[in-house]
């Protein structure tokens, strides 16, 4: 059984973003760029799946700009077999991405697909879910456990109040919360390992996609800052603001 | 043209979380109509025509509604949708964990695209929301006909739970997939306020070192106060708190008139979770913790003395 698994290149989660003042967007020249912290832990998961013997390929696909290459090399490097660049320097929204990944479900015919919850730039939580729609797939989103047993993947999922698990028929669309698994540390033979693997690059018309936005971002701002208050020397002061100041308690 | 909001409930109660999506639903411009699909959810439809502002409840009964799955629930939206004589312009769920698992299913089946998140309607095409973890605010605009959107429930008030009496008119159910099977759920049974919807917030960091101390230092605090418990990321990825407590951008977004946070430095990630609260109180040892930059009163102490004094001056 192969497995998809999409990625995405983000500002890396350690840069504090700053908004431009034109408003047309944040700033990202040269900022640091990463894979998706949620997409990595989908590549570890599926390469972990393979190294169960659940799993046969395991193909990272990544939509966007050149340079998404070197995200796909980071895949390769913890662990996928090879990568595919659906390569455009249109803005992607998640529904374009979706329909993207959907020709390549058509293609590749994966027995599952596993993704980041939701990007870290763009916050969207939407690509796994129309994927799955489109495809007309099961889906289990916000996943930290995941068993492949005889067809089916019973995928354990973080909801409010607690956990759910779900047992989907395969093919199915899997999303990946922050616990599922950590991702290993990529180590040096394995980049150089990784360079050699095939990548195939793509353009959205190969695949008879049209990626127009259908959401115009207007502007960009600063969200209102929120100013230090006053320290407090003790806790009876603490308990009188509360009470005659703030009389929130 | 009216706006079909998605009741998050269970079955039995509709969840907070439907009032404010009831509200920013309203602020779109038209009618607003809810659907609550569920199995044997009579009580929830009756609760849901009790909603101030709602003009009609939509109900749609069926077993493969009772744990909500998302094949199932999406398939009906699209349904009435489509077999809407006056039309939905809008369609709006809670960003929930059900919420944001189900819409993206619906915006994509109608080919439209769906705005995640919202905090404010500037205008029925047109609203803000947070990216970057709240770092900085987007106003977008969506040129697609019908608007499948999400609501971020701390941007809205909550529509008043009763005063409404909106008619309450069964739908057919759609047929159930047999690709996703419910196994089953742990939530944990709990007599404190759900953490999204709490008026009070008590949470702990990684500095609470056990969850044995977590549990002996805050449960008191939030007894006395009522008070739901949270987490950040650090206490919860070291095990001294469940998941599902943890505050933050890949948690639980809160903005409860008190938040009381306590042994958290005030990391980005755990900032974009808790800075819309009212009111926020920061009790660390550290005097140059973070956290002390957005709290209104800083409390520079250890928190194994200050808690305990705080539970008995209350």
């Amino acid at each position: 059984m192969k497995v998809l698994v999409p990625v995405k290149r983000v500002v890396d989660f350690n840069v504090k973003v700053r908004v431009k003042s034109d408003g047309t967007g944040v700033d990202i020249a040269n900022v640091k760029m990463s894979m998706n912290p949620f997409d990595e832990i989908a590549v570890e998961e599926a390469v972990r799946l393979k190294e169960k013997g659940a799993v046969t390929e395991v193909i990272a696909v990544s939509c966007g700009i050149t340079q998404c290459q070197e995200t796909l090399r980071t895949a390769m490097a913890i662990g996928a077999d090879r990568a595919i660049l659906v390569e455009t320097s249109e803005e992607l929204q998640p529904l374009a991405v979706a329909k993207l990944l959907k020709a390549l479900i058509d293609k590749e015919q994966p027995g599952l697909v596993i993704l980041g919850k939701q990007a870290i730039d763009d916050d969207n939580n939407q690509t796994g879910q129309m994927l799955a729609a489109l495809a007309g797939l099961p889906q289990a989103t916000f996943a930290s456990k995941v068993e492949i047993v005889d067809g089916h993947a019973n995928v354990t999922r973080e909801v409010d109040g607690g956990l759910e698990t779900l047992k989907v028929k395969l093919p199915a669309v899997i999303t990946t919360d922050l616990r599922l698994n950590e991702p290993r540390y990529v180590t040096l033979p394995n980049i150089m390992k990784a360079k050699k693997k095939t990548l195939d690059v793509l353009k959205p018309a190969d695949l008879g996609v049209d990626v127009a936005s259908r959401i115009k971002v207007l502007k960009v701002s600063e969200p209102p800052k929120r100013s230090a208050g006053i320290k407090v020397p003790d806790v009876a002061t603490l308990v009188s603001k509360l009470k005659n100041d703030a009389k929130v308690i | 043209m009216a706006a079909l909001v998605i009741a998050e409930h269970d079955n039995a109660h509709v969840k907070g979380a439907t009032l404010n999506t009831v509200t920013a639903a309203a602020a779109c411009g038209g009618e607003v109509h809810v659907l609550v699909a569920g199995h044997n959810a009579g009580a929830a439809a009756q609760a849901a025509a009790q909603i101030a502002g709602v003009a009609k409840v939509l109900h749609a009964d069926a077993p493969g509604f009772e744990h909500g799955l998302a094949e199932n629930v999406a398939a009906q939206v699209v349904a009435i949708v489509e077999k809407s004589a006056g039309g939905y312009s809008h369609i709006v769920f809670p960003a929930t964990a059900s919420g944001k698992n189900v819409a993206p299913r619906v915006a994509a089946l109608l080919d439209v695209a769906q705005v995640s998140d919202i905090i404010k309607v500037i205008a029925p095409d047109t609203f803000d929301r947070p990216i970057y973890a709240g770092n900085a605010i987007a106003t977008v605009q969506s040129s697609d006909k019908i608007k499948v959107i999400t609501v971020r429930t701390t941007g809205f008030d909550p529509a008043a739970a009763s005063g409404g009496s909106a008619a309450a008119e069964t739908v057919a159910a759609v047929d159930a997939s047999t690709n996703a099977t419910f196994v089953g759920s742990e939530i944990a049974k709990t007599d404190r306020p759900e953490l999204t919807a709490a008026k009070i917030i008590v949470s702990g960091g990684r500095a609470m070192g056990s969850s044995d101390k977590f549990n002996e230092v805050l449960v008191p605090l939030a007894d006395k106060l009522g008070a739901a418990l949270g987490a950040s990321r650090a206490a919860v990825d070291a095990g001294y708190a469940p998941n599902d407590w943890q505050v933050g951008q890949t948690g639980k977004i809160v903005a409860p008139q008190l938040y009381i946070a306590a042994g958290i430095s005030g990391a980005i990630q755990h900032l974009a979770g808790m800075k819309d609260s009212k009111v926020i109180v920061a009790i660390n040892k550290d005097p140059e913790a973070p956290i002390f930059s957005v709290a209104d009163y800083g409390l520079e102490a250890d928190l194994f003395t200050a808690v305990p004094e705080l539970v008995a001056a209350l």
